[in-house]
């Protein structure tokens, strides 16, 4: 066998592209690791029981809390109980700032949070099922070519598109017209980015049933939503089930949409027509703020939505790989 | 059970007509096979039998279908009510997913309403042995349907088209995806069911058609005028059909000249 011309430059780009694509995924992958790597550090610290049991408190509070003082509040005193000498100077060289003021230690839980993205959040989904699992069945088992042409492009559109829009959506359709910030609104906003992933997902997995099984329902004088309920959706509900777990998890992880409809909350609220906390919203407010003890509840918040989101992912593949397992 | 008479049946695929109009008489207690090659339009025709045709994008037919003295065709007639008489098996053995051996018997019956639990016993037991499948799968009931092997994965599925008592059982191919002791049992199955059922049964090959069935319709693809179209060339008794054929194109086909 002859050695071909060109042999040793196929080989070295061979190499070369090989090398190029290690790198690339690397590249791809290094952000990622470095974002959880972070977040677990400096999030990581903030846990105790306490951060899942309590709710936020103002710093001075927290002081007082901890050091068995009365909570000072003088309202010509902006700065009693936070540490800050009273005429609101600090020492020139610095010291006094690390001593007395009150500086990294905690400022209560996120529990405020975790109740707000969960009631948020589930009611948003609550909304979204109906209607995305509705159209899901419509596109696959009923479908009239051309309508449903115009609702997957849709559906793909919403999914692709900003979830600040669905935001200032709702905004201006519920929050401006109920002169109210809410925590319905925000589920409303979710609901609408809900929809098109539960809607596209429903309808990929009933599509996956086979058509068989359809021809055998039909066969028995089964009407299509009889066998549908019976027949189709029983065996694709694995994964259907699986859409529902990422609309979820998407839905608990946006931000911008609750800025404009929930607004956030310091306590527990669980008024649907009222402003709600929520764990990206605590996430996003305490990392603005100037108190190390807020910064570390904000990663904190970081850290237990990103728990919150990874745990939603494993269960979905757990299962998906079950749903694997019992097809064979 | 009852008879069926086919006139001037044609079924379409959109506007493209799939198979030249039929006339053809199907008896009680008898099996009537239908024979071809591939694409002569067999099994659109009996699929035709209990409105199934239809239920596929486009298609459509004209003519009409007694049922006995009732035309399947008729405007205001509910397509599923005829499909519960005239009952349907596939090419694929078809176990419904997430049901197990009983409720796959048990589908057709709940679809009815059938709910009291005693009465549905007594009928999946029925229709169990009916298809010659109680024996063999009476202790394992609450197992997954689609743990059964594809030859009994078939007699399921014919047993839960029996279950719910159709007059007339259609079976489209039901062996080919069996290997030859299925295949051998089915066909003891379908034999012994004709003394109480009509059966029409779409096979690809001669050799079962000429072991089970009575009447033989054999379906051709005329090809002379560019567009491929279907056409029943002869519809007579088996012995008739395999031993001194009618028609040209029948004894090409069975002598193994064409097809």
């Amino acid at each position: 066998m002859s050695i071909p011309k060109n042999y040793r430059w196929r080989k070295f780009v061979d190499q070369v592209m090989r090398g190029s694509t290690v790198v690339a995924t690397g590249c791809a992958v290094i952000p990622l690791i470095a974002i959880i790597g972070y977040v677990l550090t400096l999030g990581g610290s903030a846990l105790s029981t306490q951060f899942f049991t309590d709710v936020y408190q103002p710093p001075n509070m927290a002081q007082a809390a901890a050091d068995g003082s009365t909570p000072a509040f003088d309202p010509n005193d902006p700065f009693a109980g936070i540490g800050v000498p009273d005429d609101g100077t600090a020492p020139a060289d610095g010291t006094a700032l690390e001593s007395d003021v009150y500086a990294g230690g905690p400022v209560g839980g996120v529990l405020h949070g975790i109740i707000g993205t969960l009631i948020i959040t589930g009611m948003g989904l609550l909304f979204a099922l109906p209607i995305g699992i509705f159209a899901g069945i419509y596109l696959s088992e009923y479908r009239n070519e051309r309508y449903a042409t115009i609702v997957r492009f849709c559906c793909d559109v919403l999914s692709g598109s900003p979830s600040i829009v669905a935001g200032v959506v709702i905004y201006i359709l519920v929050v401006i017209q109920s002169q109210q910030f809410s925590a319905i609104a925000g589920s409303l906003a979710l609901m609408i980015l809900m929809v098109p992933i539960v809607t596209r997902t429903t309808e990929e997995m009933l599509k996956l049933v086979p058509e068989s099984m359809r021809e055998a329902a039909r066969g028995l004088g089964a009407p299509t939503w009889y066998s549908t309920f019976t027949v189709i959706i029983p065996a694709a509900l694995p994964g259907i089930v699986t859409g529902v777990m990422l609309a979820f998890a998407r839905g608990a992880g946006e931000t911008a949409p609750l800025i404009l409809t929930v607004l956030g909350s310091n306590v527990i609220s669980t008024n649907l027509f009222a402003p709600m906390a929520s764990l990206p919203l605590v996430a996003y407010r305490y990392t603005e703020s100037p108190y190390p003890g807020e910064n570390t509840l904000a990663w904190g918040a970081a850290f237990v939505l990103m728990m919150l989101v990874l745990v939603m992912n494993i269960l979905v593949r757990v299962a998906t790989r079950r749903r694997a397992g019992a097809s064979r | 059970m009852s008879s069926m008479t086919i006139s001037q049946l044609a079924p379409f695929y959109g506007s493209r007509q799939a198979v030249k109009a039929v006339d053809m008489q199907v008896a009680t207690q008898e099996i009537t096979a239908i024979i071809g090659p591939s694409g002569c339009g067999k099994s659109t025709v009996l699929r035709c039998l209990n409105r199934m045709h239809e239920t596929i994008l486009g298609a459509s037919a004209t003519g009409t279908v007694l049922l006995d003295d009732e035309d399947i065709y008729a405007p205001g007639i509910d397509a599923t009510l005829i499909r519960r008489r005239v009952g349907m098996v596939f090419q694929q053995p078809v176990a419904f997913r997430t049901r197990n051996i009983y409720e796959n018997v048990a589908a057709g019956l709940r679809l009815q309403g059938m709910s009291r639990k005693a009465e549905l016993d007594q009928s999946v037991e029925e229709a169990l042995r009916s298809a010659v499948l109680w024996d063999e799968v009476k202790d394992v009931l609450s197992k997954p349907g689609t743990a059964l092997s594809g030859g009994q994965q078939q007699r399921l599925a014919i047993a839960r088209a029996l279950a719910i008592k159709p007059d007339v059982l259609l079976l489209d191919e039901p062996c080919s995806a069996l290997d030859p002791i299925a295949t051998a049992n089915i066909e003891e199955l379908l034999v012994q069911l004709k003394t109480t059922l009509t059966i029409v049964i779409v096979t690809h090959s001669m050799q079962q058609a000429a072991r089970i069935s009575d009447q033989t319709a054999v379906f051709m693809v005329d090809t002379t005028s560019g567009n491929p179209i279907g056409e029943l060339v002869e519809k007579s008794s088996t012995t008739n059909v395999f031993t001194n054929p009618s028609d040209p194109r029948t004894e090409s086909y069975i002598s193994g000249r064409v097809g």
